[in-house]
């Protein structure tokens, strides 16, 4: 039972990652960037579904659009402002500059909202309870898990089947000959970020109803663990980010349990740079050589 | 008036002047070929005119229009198609895929009609429709970036080494559909180092050495040409 139990918190915390991760693996895909300033993003989420629900007395669900809104105007301004300037720089450059928007980020929080943590309040409360209280599960654990294979498999869909998802997939492959199609690559790659913002949003609310610690660094380990869980799944690929995101959560959680409370990130990571020495691609990611 | 005027451009890459003073034109309806040898500057002129490139000075005119500050993806839409050196299909997506992309500019409810016509030039392209792109042949993706091309119903369409790596046969098949998308009235501007067959089948072409336009005259002249046969058609 404590197994199960260990299972379900770590599918949970995994569907968190992967939520963010898809994020982070969309981006990279179109944009071909990696934005730091992705975690900082959930936090931002956090904050605004705190404040409506806390101080304007907002039920939980519209303090989940209000998220959704901020987070993506959010996305849509860094993108615009910080990164799309540096479209002919080197990745360095951009790298460089997503780091900066991060500390940007946090600091701004520090600034508006304060160093005191803020406890969030439980948008979702209550346990599921089986086999006579031996197991109980939280529903905002199920609640995430769901919600994290409805956003997996509606940007499955979207990528697939609409014209605009298969616009971003021939911009991830060649921008130039997108160009060419007549689409117009600095758009898609705003929708992007605009998609990648909204879902961070959602992965704040569903974090911080998790963990009700919110603080101006709140988004900045669980972004790293994402960016992690993407890149161990494979980046750019939507289903590596989903199965990166749950493995990883799993395997925090079982570390945390059966090995030790400390030791749960080592593990992580451990297994990580595992996998990238067998699969320097990822697990669902493909191997590309580059043709000359 | 000709459909596309290029007056006087120079294209730089950083401090390398790729394009030195190019000038031409195309009529409405007229087969034109650039020939020239790697390096030439054939596909920095095609480049420029899609707007993947801008030049420094001098304009392009097209159907009377200033191309100059037009973005690469509203340059479709006026009526130009280009496709480009290598083909740049999209690898990992399917070729009924790559074919929508190619139409993405134009009205859904054209698409059925528009595709049957390229299916009708290309059939190998309908019994692959749900095959990744990037496992077709090097001319099936050839034949794959054309179709895709023609989706977005050009006025004029420009094609960067159609022939470029394929056997004979498929050469002399590209360029019978090459004639055929004329025949049917699209304006085509062509780049070729194949200069045998591109020469046979152009109204008029220019010959480019270092960036700049050396020669021109009617397809005809052009082969005939001393200086053409020495250095282009193999003696």
């Amino acid at each position: 039972m404590e197994f199960l139990s260990y299972l379900i918190s770590g599918l949970s915390l995994g569907s968190v990652y992967a939520i963010i991760a898809l994020g982070y693996t969309m981006v990279y895909g179109i944009a071909k960037m990696l934005n730091f300033a992705h975690g900082d993003v959930i936090m931002v989420g956090g904050y605004i579904s705190y404040i409506a629900v806390s101080y304007m007395g907002l039920p939980g669900w519209v303090s989940v659009i209000a998220a959704m809104v901020v987070c993506t105007v959010l996305g849509v301004l860094i993108e615009g402002l910080a990164y799309k300037p540096l479209r002919a720089a080197t990745s360095l450059a951009v790298l460089i500059t997503a780091i900066g928007v991060s500390y940007f980020l946090q600091n701004s929080a520090l600034l508006i909202w304060g160093a005191n943590f803020k406890t969030y309040p439980s948008v979702i409360s209550g346990t599921l309870n089986l086999f006579d209280n031996r197991l109980s599960i939280p529903y905002v654990s199920m609640l995430t898990v769901v919600v994290c294979i409805v956003i997996m498999v509606g940007l499955t869909l979207f990528t697939s089947k609409t014209k605009m998802g298969k616009a971003m997939r021939a911009c991830s492959e060649d921008k130039g000959a997108a160009q060419l199609m007549g689409i117009n690559v600095n758009r898609t790659i705003s929708v992007t970020f605009a998609i990648g913002s909204a879902l961070a949003a959602i992965a704040g609310v569903l974090l911080c109803s998790s963990f009700p610690i919110l603080k101006p660094t709140t988004g900045s380990m669980p972004g790293i663990k994402a960016f992690t869980a993407a890149v161990f799944g494979g980046i750019g690929s939507i289903p590596g980010a989903f199965l990166g995101g749950l493995l990883l959560g799993v395997i925090e959680s079982f570390a945390k349990a059966y090995i030790s409370t400390q030791l749960a990130n080592t593990v992580v990571f451990a297994v990580l740079i595992i996998v990238l020495l067998v699969r320097p691609a990822g697990l669902l990611g493909k191997y590309v050589p580059e043709k000359v | 008036m000709a459909m596309l005027e290029v007056n006087n451009i120079n294209v730089y890459y950083g401090s390398i002047h790729a394009i030195k003073n190019i000038s031409f034109e195309v009529n409405s309806g007229e087969i034109v070929t650039l020939i020239g040898a790697n390096g030439a500057g054939k596909s920095t002129t095609l480049q420029t005119i899609s707007g993947l490139l801008r030049s420094k000075t001098g304009s392009i005119t097209f159907m009377g229009k200033n191309l100059g500050g037009i973005a690469a993806h509203k340059v479709v839409s006026m009526g130009i198609a280009h496709v480009p050196e290598g083909r740049r299909i999209f690898q990992q997506m399917t070729v009924e895929e790559n074919i929508e992309m190619g139409a993405f500019t134009r009205p859904g409810n054209e698409y059925e009609q528009s595709v049957q016509n390229v299916f009708a030039h290309f059939p190998r392209l309908q019994e692959r429709r749900k095959q990744i792109a990037g496992t077709l042949s090097g001319g099936e993706q050839q034949m794959l970036a054309m179709g895709r091309a023609m989706m977005s119903k050009p006025s004029l369409l420009m094609l960067d080494e159609p022939s470029m790596g394929l056997s004979p046969i498929l050469v002399d098949e590209i360029f019978e559909i090459i004639k055929a998308f004329h025949d049917s009235g699209t304006t085509i501007l062509l780049v070729e180092q194949n200069a045998n067959k591109s020469l046979a089948i152009s109204g008029r072409a220019y010959v480019l050495e270092n960036g700049k336009i050396v020669l021109t005259g009617t397809g005809k002249e052009l082969m005939q040409s001393e200086e053409i046969k020495k250095a282009y058609l193999g003696g």
